[in-house]
């Protein structure tokens, strides 16, 4: 038996820890630990309840937007601010955009490198790697003197170094590509790194820049006028268009293609690493307000035990459905470690009782973890691209299903191979791919709005803090790309009372609940094979599947005021 | 910065000769036969890339993914032949122990050589447990990595000045790097920096191979020399006295000045509106919402966003940040009027007569 430490897992956004025991060469058991936090929820305590946004936007760089929406969905709900159609239609448009840019981001630079050999691409013919793109995509850069070129791009820089490609695992037992698919799929890294700076202008045009582009309470910020230069006009929208059709290209004949291609040599990784059988959406990209979840694009539910026949309804405001644990996690509750605690009930102190650093290992500790377990009716469930599609799925949505069958077809694998590493691998693609038709659907709403000069961005009602009730209460509900992402918020005298998120990387990769039941990260891990003990590639396949963001994870809600200790420097 | 591998030869006393020998040895040994000599060749005669290491700390990587966005060089070039970027959690092919390993590689083989780029905060509370890496605190980590570094630069608001994190009450002791180290730190603020300005900082320091001239919080001057208000095309609406009222108002949608609608353009040392965003797409302002300061140490805290500043007197644009203290940051209920004292009220008619619709106002 043998227990191996994978610290710090990179090409994640964040601090994350994975401690595996690995027996005969199977991964025996496992722990996932956060090992950083800052405390936003604190921070969050007596501001302005319309600051929100900003301030926890600031929990990711990564799925930059994902926390604005969900904080201004919670302002608008506790509130009552109805959002003008136009606003909903632009922060469509923003959402769609990151689906695809963080997607295409993710397959190429955060996860491709676990099944791309890139030294092995040295070793392709060009002429052969070009003929096979041609075979599976009509995207005109794939030539024989395009992969040449990237191939002597790459010989050049492996004399010199390998730089951020050093001490990779290259040439393990794992990797199965032929050389020719290896040079295809780093060449287009290197496309893909150009090409995403491009997509998120769109970002830039209606927020003002990326990352963090800007968010208001009760619309967008940026108004509409076709008569002005210094508005949203016909320049800015060819520029949108122009950008959407570019990012079509890309998704289209780039993006799915290659993951079709590398995933048909790893279909037994369509075995390993299911982990959970229930699969949580909140639902996304409304078309009839927020308030109208059965006209989302995305519907919100549950599916319990794969079972694809019913798709359980979701209350996040309901006190008995979700709860977050902290019998493993370095918290403290004043009725003790086993209760679980509705987000807007939530009351936490922080209390890190692991090993002093610097320390080899978690192992013996109870506690290991700054991330707290969220619960849905005491159930643990897996969230992210996955969960959409098998919730789209189950819920009866066509042309979900259709995708879905489309793709299993081509790969010629069963339903069940959905439930695993490379299912939700492939799930991301098609995420990517449905949120790709979307946004072209949301620019053309757009567009009619304009044409009928219904081009109100902003409903201004309720903004006055005098116009708000002493106290209000509400939640923002948003799928992230890694997921269901909730904002829960209370207003108090018009200053923020209390603030909690609840994440999706929190549910994936959370610690054990009091019962002792695994989340996702650590139940995937179990039953997949290690072939090298010190080189355990294995382990970031099934990680990276589910795309963790370990910095939205980790967060701190303090009510009670505890004195932490400081330091402070003169 | 660095000596080619052609030139160390050449200094031990080996011929052209021997070093094609090597070229071709070396070529054959990293598996690129014949066919990849002339690389090698071309790669060992050039200057050795400078080795950097990217840290991450209490931070959300919108400074890594800002980066990757830059346009002018793209990314690829300053990763493929600017500099070797050996030590990334964001991109780097390697995790844990081989992560490691390239970490402390590069700080034993580029002593006193390397740069030290680091995105984050450093948490100073409860002994450093708040972030921790390999089972290390960030704060030793720092003190390891910046010993022996030829530079340190610290990218973000969040390494500059603690940013979100250090927000009132700061839970966890999150602290810039500056206030941690011995030597001087290059800092860059913005939550995140703009891309194109933190490849101008890279460029001027790896190409240019000198330290952009800095200002008295530590900033390079070439970006941060300059008010968002004093470049901001829509100024001369605030001169003119022409304000958005509201989100999306009539006003709004002429863009006018947002002052009322808490921009902190005029208390805000950035490059935004010269160089905007996304090569050049549009700047905070240009979208419709005011600054947020997010390049301001203490933002967070400088009163809510959308409460205006306080009147501030008429100093010029020759002002810079030595000049003019960061007090005048501080946001209060004091009345727009004051303003006037510094509104040019005789360019308003010139403003205005672009929006003719305005004239019934005059």
């Amino acid at each position: 038996m043998t227990r191996i430490v994978v610290d710090p897992v990179t090409r994640i956004e964040g601090h994350l820890r994975i401690e595996a025991v690995v027996e005969n060469g199977i991964i025996t058991d496992a722990f996932s630990s956060g090992t950083m936090v800052r405390g936003l929820e604190k921070i969050l305590i007596g501001r302005d309840p319309r600051d929100a946004w900003a301030i926890t936007e600031r929990v990711c760089g990564v799925c930059t937007t994902v926390h604005a929406l969900a904080s201004v969905r919670a302002v608008e709900d506790a509130l009552n601010i109805a959002v003008p159609p136009t606003a909903e239609i632009i922060r469509n448009i923003m959402m769609a955009t990151l689906y695809v840019q963080d997607h295409v981001v993710h397959f190429y630079h955060l996860h491709a490198l676990d099944w791309v050999d890139i030294v092995n691409a040295l070793k392709a013919d060009p002429k052969k790697a070009a003929e096979l793109a041609q075979s599976f995509s009509k995207w005109d850069k794939n030539t024989p003197a395009y992969f040449t070129d990237v191939q002597n791009k790459i010989k050049q820089f492996a004399a010199s170094g390998l730089g951020i490609f050093a001490n990779g695992y290259w040439g393990h037992p794992a990797y199965k590509l032929p050389p020719e698919v290896n040079l295809i799929a780093v060449a287009h890294y290197l496309d893909a790194l150009e090409w995403q700076k491009e997509v998120v202008k769109i970002h830039a045009v209606f927020g003002g820049k990326n990352p963090h582009p800007n968010y208001l309470v009760g619309g967008v910020p940026c108004s509409i006028n076709m008569n002005e230069v210094a508005a949203i006009n016909s320049e800015r929208l060819n520029l949108v268009s122009r950008l959407i059709s570019q990012a079509d290209e890309f998704v289209n004949e780039v993006y799915l293609p290659d993951l079709l291609a590398v995933a048909s040599f790893y279909k037994d990784w369509a075995s390993w690493g299911g982990g959970l059988t229930n699969y949580m959406s909140y639902g996304e990209y409304p078309t009839k307000g927020y308030n109208q979840p059965e006209s989302f694009k995305y519907p919100r539910g549950v599916v319990l035990n794969r079972d694809l026949s019913q798709v359980h309804p979701v209350n996040a405001k309901d006190t008995q459905e979700i709860k977050e644990y902290i019998a493993s996690s370095w918290y403290d509750y004043k009725d003790g470690d086993s209760v679980g605690i509705h987000p807007w009930a939530g009351e936490t102190n922080l209390n890190y009782s692991g090993p002093k650093p610097p320390f080899e290992t978690l192992e013996g500790y109870e506690k290991y973890s700054f991330l707290k377990t969220p619960r849905w009716k005491e159930q643990p469930m897996e969230v992210g691209p996955l969960a959409r599609l098998i919730v789209a799925f189950a819920s009866g949505r066509t042309d979900v299903q259709d995708l879905v069958k489309d793709t299993l077809g081509k790969l010629n694998v069963p339903v069940a191979a959905l439930f695993s590493t490379l299912g939700r691998t492939a799930a991301r693609g098609l995420d990517a791919a449905l949120a790709m038709g979307w946004l072209k659907e949301f620019y053309g709403q757009l567009m009619d709005r304009v044409k009928i000069n219904e081009v109100s961005t902003f409903n201004g009602e309720f903004w006055e803090p005098k116009s708000w009730p002493k106290d209000a209460e509400g939640v923002g509900l948003t799928e992230a790309p890694r997921g269901a992402l909730a904002h829960y918020i209370k207003i108090h005298d018009g200053a923020i009372a209390n603030y909690q998120l609840v994440v999706p990387t929190t549910w994936n990769g959370s610690p054990r609940d009091a019962k002792k039941q695994r989340s996702s990260f650590e139940q995937a891990l179990i039953g997949t094979p290690v072939a090298k003990i010190d080189e355990p590639v294995e382990i970031l396949r099934t990680i990276h599947s589910f795309d963790p963001c370990l910095a939205c994870a980790v967060h701190l809600y303090d009510p009670q005021g505890k004195h932490l200790h400081q330091v402070s420097f003169e | 910065m660095g000596q080619s591998i052609w030139n160390s030869m050449e200094q031990k006393g080996y011929s052209r000769r021997d070093f094609l020998t090597f070229c071709a040895a070396a070529a054959t040994a990293a598996g690129f036969g014949q066919s990849g000599v002339a690389e090698v060749v071309s790669a060992f005669e050039k200057k050795e890339k400078p080795a950097v290491i990217w840290m991450h700390f209490q931070e959300c990587t919108c400074c890594s993914e800002s980066f990757i966005r830059a346009s002018h060089p793209i990314v690829l070039d300053v990763l493929l032949n600017i500099l070797d970027l050996n030590y990334s959690e964001t991109l780097m092919a390697a995790s844990g122990f081989q992560a490691e390993k390239s970490l402390n590689d590069t700080i034993k083989n580029n002593k006193g050589k390397y740069i030290v780029l680091i995105e984050g905060a450093v948490p100073t509370g409860d002994d450093g447990v708040y972030c921790m890496i390999g089972g290390k605190t960030a704060e030793s980590i720092l003190q390891t990595v910046a010993k022996d570094a030829a530079a340190v630069v610290a990218w973000g608001s969040c390494a500059s000045n603690g940013c979100v994190q250090a927000a009132k009450p700061n839970p966890t002791g999150a602290t810039p790097i500056h206030k941690l180290i011995d030597k001087p730190v290059i800092n860059v603020p913005g939550c995140p920096p703009i891309a194109d300005v933190m490849m101008g900082v890279v460029s001027h320091l790896l190409v240019l191979g000198s330290t952009p001239e800095l200002d008295s919080q530590g900033r390079p001057k070439e970006f941060y020399g300059r008010r968002v208000h004093d470049t901001c095309y829509r100024r001369p609406n605030y001169d003119a006295g022409l304000f958005v009222e509201s989100f999306d108002d009539e006003n709004a949608r002429k863009g006018y000045c947002l002052y009322k609608m808490g921009c902190r353009g005029p208390v805000t040392y950035n490059a935004c509106s010269v160089i905007k965003w996304n090569e050049g797409t549009s700047y905070p302002i240009q979208s419709g919402h005011g600054c947020i300061g997010c390049s301001e140490e203490g933002f967070w805290d400088n009163g809510p966003f959308y409460q205006h500043l306080a009147s501030f007197p008429g100093f010029g644009i020759e002002s810079t940040a030595d000049t003019v203290g960061m007090a005048l940051g501080a946001a209060t209920l004091v009345g727009v009027g004051a303003h006037a004292i510094v509104t040019n009220i005789r360019k308003r008619p010139v403003i205005a007569e672009v929006h003719e619709d305005d004239q019934k106002e005059l």
